[in-house]
C-alpha cells in the first residue's frame, strides 16, 4: 500500500517535471528573435499569412502554448517547418528504432564490461588486473566520446577497414558507434563497482559466508556482487541520460539516421518544431527511465524504507 | 672558599607563574588543510594531475606568443602542413598555425571551464545555503524547484539555450551555468543541514553566536572540502560540454578556436590523411579531462576523514 502511494507520488513528480521541461523549452524556442519564414523573399503577403496561420504563429503566445500542450498530450508534435511533407512524428517514428537500438546496445556493452572490470579490479586489488581495469576506466572518463569516435573511425574504419562507417545498414555498422557511446558509462560503472565491491568484501556477512565454508565463487557471486550492485543501479538513470544525450554527437559523426541526428539537423536548419519535439521526446524518455530506476531501486533494496512524502 | 658565587638581585625575584606557557603546544599544529595537502602529496596520480594542470595553464597563457604566429593569420601557400620546425604542430586547412591555435584554444577551453565552475560554485553556495538555513517550507519549495530543473537533461538544455543565444564565449558560460549550479546547491544544502546538527555548532549557538559567526567559523570552513571536490570535477564537465557544443557548431566560431572546434575542423581532414590535426586537440582535451579528474579523485580521498591516519 505504501509502495503504491510512493509510486504514485514519484509518478506525479515525473509528470510535473515533464510539464516544466515542455514549458521551459517552449519559452526558449519562442524567445528566438525573428520568425522562421522571414528569410524567404519570394513569398507573397497572403502566402506568409497562410503559413503563419498554419503554424499557429498568428495567435498570442499563451494560446500557442496551450495548443502545444494539448498536442503533446495527444502525442502529436506537429509539422516540420523545413520539410514540406514530413511531420515531427514521422521523424520520431523513423529515428527512434535506430536510436533505441544504438542506445540499448551501448548500455548493454557498458553494463556488462563495466561490471566485469569493476569486479576483477576489486578481487585483484592493487595488483595488475586492478591497475589495468582502472587505467581503462580513467581513459574512458577522460576521452570525450566524439574524440573516441573520430579515433575509432580513423584507425578501425579508414586505415585498417575493419568496420564500415557512415551509414546504418548491417550489424557491423553498429559496432563502432556503440563502443564510442558505451565507453564513458562503462568507465563510470567499472569505478563505482570496484569501490562498492571493496566495501562489501569487508563486511561481516562476507566473513560469515566464508566461515561457514562456502566456496569462494559462491561468496563472490551470491553475496558480494549482489549487494555491491545497489549503487550501480542508482546511477543507471543518469548514465542512460548521458548515453541518450551523447548519442547526438555520435549519430552526427557516424551519420546514423536516429533522433540525435534529427535533433542536430533541426538545430542547424533552425527547424523549431523539430527541436521542440525532439527535446520533449528525449526528456519524456529520460524522466520515465529515472522514474523506473527509482521504483526498481526501492523494490530491490529492502533497506530502503518508503516513507510517503518525505525524501 | 673556592668558587665564589655572584649573588645578584634577580635571583631572588619570584618565579613567574605563567600558566599560558605551561599550556603551550610544543609541536607545530597540523591544521586540517595541512593534513589534506600532506595526503594529497602522497597520491602520485593526483600530483601528476596537479602538475599537468599548472603546465596546461602556463601554456595557455604563454603558448600563443611562442612562435610568432597569430591564431587568425591565414597563409594559403602553407595549407595542411605536417608538424615541422616552423609550424610546430603543423597548419590547418586555411594555413593557420596549429601550435598557436591549440594553445589559444586551451585558453578558451580552460577559461570557460573555470568560469563555469566558479559561477556554479557561487550560485550553488548561495542557493543551497539559503535553502538549508531557512529550512521548513522555503527549503522544501526551493529544493523542489531545483529537483525539477535538475531532471532536465543538462546537455540538452545547454544545446537548446545555445540555439537561442549568439555563439560566443559568454553565451556558452551562461548556457552552462543556467542548469549547472544545481548539483552544487544540493551538495551545499546537504552539507549545511548535516553540520547544523553537530554539537559544536549547537554549542556555539547556545553560547550566543550570531548566524554570521556560525557561518564564517563553522559552516563554511567545514563544508569546504566536498565543495572543492565538486568544483574540481565541474571543470572537466564544463570543458567537455563546451567541446561538444563547439563540435556541433554551436560554440566557438572561427577564427577563434577551442579544443572542441579544432577537433571538429579536423574531422574532415582525417579522411585525407591529416591525422595530426585531429590528434593534437584530441590529446590535449583528453589530457585536461584526465588531469582534473585524477586531481578531483585525489582531493576526495585526501579530504575523507575516514582515511586519516
Amino acid at each position: 500500500m505504501i509502495m503504491i502511494r510512493y509510486i504514485l507520488h514519484r509518478f506525479m513528480w515525473a509528470i510535473i517535471t515533464l510539464w516544466a521541461t515542455i514549458t521551459i523549452t517552449f519559452i526558449i524556442m519562442h524567445s528566438i528573435p525573428g520568425d522562421p519564414f522571414a528569410k524567404e523573399g519570394t513569398m507573397t503577403e497572403s502566402m506568409y499569412e497562410n503559413l503563419q496561420r498554419y503554424y499557429n504563429l498568428d495567435k498570442p503566445k499563451i494560446v500557442q502554448y496551450v495548443i502545444y500542450l494539448k498536442q503533446v498530450a495527444l502525442l502529436d508534435f506537429g509539422p516540420s517547418i523545413k520539410s514540406k511533407t514530413l511531420t515531427v512524428n514521422d521523424y520520431i517514428e523513423k529515428g527512434f528504432p535506430v536510436s533505441f537500438h544504438l542506445g540499448a546496445q551501448a548500455m548493454i556493452i557498458a553494463i556488462f564490461f563495466g561490471l566485469i572490470l569493476g569486479v576483477i579490479a576489486s578481487l585483484y586489488r592493487n595488483r595488475w588486473p586492478d591497475y589495468t581495469s582502472m587505467i581503462i576506466a580513467i581513459i574512458g572518463i577522460s576521452v570525450p566520446s566524439f574524440v573516441l569516435a573520430t579515433l575509432l573511425i580513423n584507425f578501425l574504419a579508414v586505415k585498417w577497414s575493419f568496420f564500415p562507417v557512415a551509414t546504418w545498414k548491417s550489424w557491423s555498422h553498429t559496432v563502432l558507434p556503440s563502443i564510442a557511446l558505451a565507453m564513458m558509462p562503462l568507465a563510470y560503472i567499472a569505478r563505482l563497482m570496484r569501490t562498492s565491491m571493496i566495501e562489501v568484501l569487508n563486511q561481516d556477512y562476507i566473513l560469515t559466508a566464508k566461515a561457514k565454508g562456502l566456496r569462494k565463487n559462491a561468496v563472490i557471486i551470491k553475496h558480494a556482487i549482489r549487494n555491491a550492485l545497489m549503487p550501480v543501479v542508482t546511477v543507471l538513470g543518469i548514465l542512460t541520460a548521458n548515453v541518450v544525450t551523447g548519442s547526438f554527437v555520435i549519430e552526427h559523426i557516424f551519420g546514423i539516421p536516429g533522433i540525435g541526428e534529427m535533433f542536430v539537423k533541426g538545430i542547424m536548419n533552425r527547424d523549431y518544431p523539430v527541436i521542440l519535439g525532439s527535446t520533449v521526446f528525449y526528456s519524456a524518455i529520460l524522466i520515465f527511465l529515472i522514474f523506473i530506476v527509482d521504483v526498481v531501486y526501492t523494490w530491490i533494496d529492502p533497506r530502503i524504507k518508503v516513507t510517503g512524502a518525505s525524501k | 672558599m673556592a668558587g665564589k658565587i655572584d649573588v645578584t638581585e634577580e635571583m631572588f625575584a619570584p618565579a613567574e607563574n605563567n600558566f599560558l606557557e605551561a599550556e603551550k603546544i610544543s609541536r607545530p599544529t597540523i591544521s586540517y588543510w595541512n593534513d589534506v595537502w600532506r595526503r594529497l602529496r602522497a597520491n602520485k596520480l593526483a600530483m601528476i594531475g596537479l602538475v599537468l594542470i599548472i603546465l596546461l595553464c602556463l601554456m595557455a597563457i604563454f603558448g600563443p606568443y611562442m612562435n610568432g604566429f597569430t591564431y587568425y593569420e591565414q597563409d594559403f601557400t602553407k595549407k595542411n602542413l605536417e608538424p615541422n620546425a616552423e609550424h610546430w604542430f603543423g597548419t590547418d586547412a586555411s594555413g593557420r598555425d596549429l601550435f598557436t591555435r591549440a594553445w589559444y584554444g586551451a585558453r578558451i577551453s580552460l577559461f570557460i571551464g573555470l568560469m563555469a565552475a566558479l559561477i556554479d560554485f557561487v550560485l550553488g553556495v548561495v542557493y543551497g545555503g539559503i535553502s538549508a538555513i531557512s529550512g521548513g517550507r522555503t527549503d522544501n519549495v526551493m529544493m523542489r524547484i531545483a529537483e525539477v530543473i535538475y531532471s532536465i537533461p543538462y546537455l540538452l538544455m545547454v544545446i537548446l539555450i545555445m540555439v537561442v543565444l549568439r555563439p560566443g564565449i559568454f553565451p556558452i558560460i551562461i548556457a552552462m551555468t543556467i542548469t549547472g549550479w544545481i548539483p552544487m546547491a544540493r551538495l551545499v544544502r546537504g552539507q549545511v543541514l548535516q553540520l547544523k546538527e553537530n554539537e559544536y555548532v549547537q554549542a556555539s549557538k547556545a553560547a550566543g553566536a550570531k548566524l554570521s559567526w556560525t557561518l564564517r567559523k563553522h559552516l563554511i570552513p567545514n563544508s569546504m572540502g566536498p565543495i572543492l571536490v565538486n568544483v574540481t570535477l565541474t571543470i572537466p564537465t564544463a570543458i567537455f560540454a563546451e567541446a561538444t557544443l563547439s563540435f556541433l557548431g554551436l560554440g566557438i566560431q572561427p577564427p577563434q578556436a577551442s579544443w572542441g572546434s579544432l577537433t571538429s575542423d579536423a574531422l574532415g581532414s582525417i579522411l585525407i590523411g591529416n591525422f595530426y590535426q585531429l590528434a593534437i586537440p584530441a590529446f590535449l582535451i583528453s589530457l585536461t579531462m584526465f588531469a582534473f579528474n585524477v586531481l578531483g579523485d585525489g582531493l576526495q580521498d585526501a579530504l575523507d576523514p575516514k582515511l586519516r591516519e
